[in-house]
């Protein structure tokens, strides 16, 4: 049986190819099943979908797996930090004070670029609780994040209330924008900065591998350790905020994807661990957002099932091993 | 030649290491000794760049390393401390082969593996080298680590408490085989011990700290003598010569 187990761990590449097929599988059952002759509308309004789906995914896998392989640490998502809230509350606050009207006169880019800018500052300030000063407490890094991300969320709804209601159902159709309706405007810019993230990333996959063996191994192998999670962070708050603009905050989705990853794959090498993260969370979306429309009848909203999904084996993780 | 002038490190009030200015032999083994608290992992971790001094330089064959790119030194110096925490699963091969990093950037080439193997090898882990390391136990694990820095290829290696979890066999091994490295491959390891007798037997230089400052340095038949150890250690020690060793006696 460990002869067995060994083997299958030992073909990280098969277990890549198969996931890549369950992901073509899933894509096509969505695009397919069901269309009831009506190509011209259904292919392209479902690919809309599709694409919005797995960009997510990727989005949400990527930055995952790359905030835990920098912070040495399997149980700290960007989402757990409050992340993706700060990303509500910077939308909510720029409706709040500039209003409806000169907020949708605004270049889209050029907002999105402000909410990154502010997203990197804020990793800034959490780049500088985690490794400043050498090595402070991880509880009481994890204990801060939690706490922000309920103080920006609950700003957030406050900000929501004092809103005009007209504005509000503006607001929420900008955050909420869930795979049912994506804005193609947004979902070009978002597939642009993912794009140019894989591509700063995919140079540095070697450096993110030794990573894997801590700060200090990695400065004794001649990685510039602070530069490269500089970086790292950078577009981890780049990825967020796509998958925010996109689908809003789905907090435990980062965690669950990428522990399946590391469980399917058990390498520390990131050209295969990232891409079968992402694998793995198009399939959960694709698949779930499948079953959501042709089973559900949309009666359920797939970001609960996955947040009590997620939730669990969060706490789980936290019983099983206390991280060090 | 590694060289340490005025290097200090202070946390708030407290001074760790004071005004330390030391150079390091070239060559065969150097082993730090001294009380807890005397500064040693402290000044190791500083002289490899892995902790900011907050004052002072170390040059390493003359190159500063607070100003050297990190690559460079990483083909020059290697450092293991204790406690490695690793997040995901190696295997001992993937660990040993991560020591070419410095050298092939990830895309290990055949002489790579040559010098993985030959760690591999010379720390006795043939039998090993398939299995994760955390199936292994400490002091496997331990051995494993010091084939990685090995295999780093450096002339300088420096390892903080090498003997750390390890039994009596495992530790004489261990340090037969630093001196191997060190003879046969002509390295400079400069180490942190606790044991006064392991240094004494396998040391050509030892370093005695105390709160902070280089209290004394010689050959192990100058610092191993009770006057020279009572000033460092407030420890009555007795010393005995058995078999050309000098051996340290302070159980009771």
């Amino acid at each position: 049986m460990s002869a067995e187990r060994v083997a299958v761990a030992r073909r990280p590449e098969r277990t890549l190819f198969i996931l890549g097929c369950v992901t073509i599988g899933c894509a096509l059952l969505f695009l397919l099943v069901n269309a009831g002759g009506q190509w011209d509308f259904v292919l392209p309004f479902r690919g809309r979908k599709l694409a919005t789906a797995l960009l997510v995914g990727y989005a949400i896998a990527v930055s995952t797996v790359l905030f835990q392989t920098v912070s040495g640490n399997r149980v700290l998502t960007p989402a757990i930090l409050g992340f993706d809230n700060l990303y509500v509350l910077i939308q909510t606050c720029l409706l709040y004070f500039l209003g409806s009207g000169k907020a949708a006169s605004l270049d889209p880019r050029l907002l999105f670029g402000v909410e990154i800018l502010i997203m990197v500052a804020f990793s800034a300030v959490l780049y500088w609780g985690l490794f400043g000063g050498g090595g402070r407490s991880l509880h009481l890094v994890l204990l801060t994040g939690v706490v922000l991300g309920v103080l920006f969320r609950s700003l957030a709804s406050f900000l929501q209330r004092l809103i005009d209601p007209n504005e509000f159902i503006f607001l929420q159709d900008r955050f909420f924008a869930s795979f049912n309706n994506p804005d193609q405007e947004l979902l070009l810019v978002s597939f642009l900065l993912t794009l140019g993230v894989s591509i700063v990333g995919f140079r540095m996959l070697r450096t993110f591998d030794v990573l894997v063996l801590g700060r200090e191994m990695s400065i004794n192998l001649g990685v510039d350790h602070q530069r490269t999670a500089a970086i790292i962070l950078v577009l981890v708050a780049i990825l967020v905020s796509v998958s925010s603009a996109l689908v809003g905050p789905v907090t435990f989705f980062g965690l669950l994807v990428s522990n399946l990853a590391h469980a399917l794959v058990r390498t520390y090498r990131h050209a295969l661990v990232l891409p079968a993260a992402a694998l793995v969370a198009g399939v959960c979306l694709v698949a779930g957002q499948f079953i959501l429309e042709q089973v559900f009848a949309f009666n359920t909203n797939p970001r609960v099932i996955i947040e009590f999904v997620g939730g669990l084996v969060f706490i789980s993780m936290l019983m099983r091993k206390a991280p060090v | 030649m590694i060289e340490a002038r005025n290097v200090t490190k202070r946390y708030g009030d407290a001074l760790v290491v004071d005004d330390v200015t030391l150079r390091l032999p070239v060559g065969g083994i150097t082993s730090i000794i001294g009380p807890n608290g005397a500064g040693k992992s402290t000044l190791l971790s500083m002289v490899s760049r892995v902790m900011p001094m907050s004052s002072g330089t170390v040059l390493v064959d003359g190159l500063d390393v607070r100003t050297t790119p990190g690559e460079v030194l990483a083909r020059r110096l290697a450092i293991l401390r204790q406690d490695n925490h690793l997040t995901s699963r190696l295997t001992v091969r993937e660990l040993v082969t991560f020591g070419r990093y410095p050298h092939s950037k990830g895309r290990p080439t055949v002489q790579d593996r040559e010098h993985v193997e030959r760690a591999i090898h010379h720390m006795g882990l043939d039998a090993l080298a398939e299995r994760f390391l955390d199936e292994l136990s400490g002091g496997q694990r331990q051995r494993a680590f010091v084939a990685m820095v090995l295999c780093q290829d450096t002339d300088y290696v420096l390892l903080d408490e090498p003997l750390n979890g390890l039994d009596l066999k495992h530790s004489v091994a261990m340090m037969k085989q630093l001196r191997t490295a060190a003879d046969t491959l002509n390295k400079s390891i400069v180490m942190v011990l606790h044991d006064l007798n392991f240094a004494s037997c396998y040391s050509d230089h030892l370093i005695a700290m105390r709160d902070g400052k280089v209290a004394f340095q010689g050959r192990p038949e100058e610092i191993m003598r009770p006057d020279v150890l009572r000033a460092v250690y407030d420890l009555d020690i007795s010393i005995q010569r058995i078999d050309g060793d000098w051996i340290a006696t302070h159980y009771r």
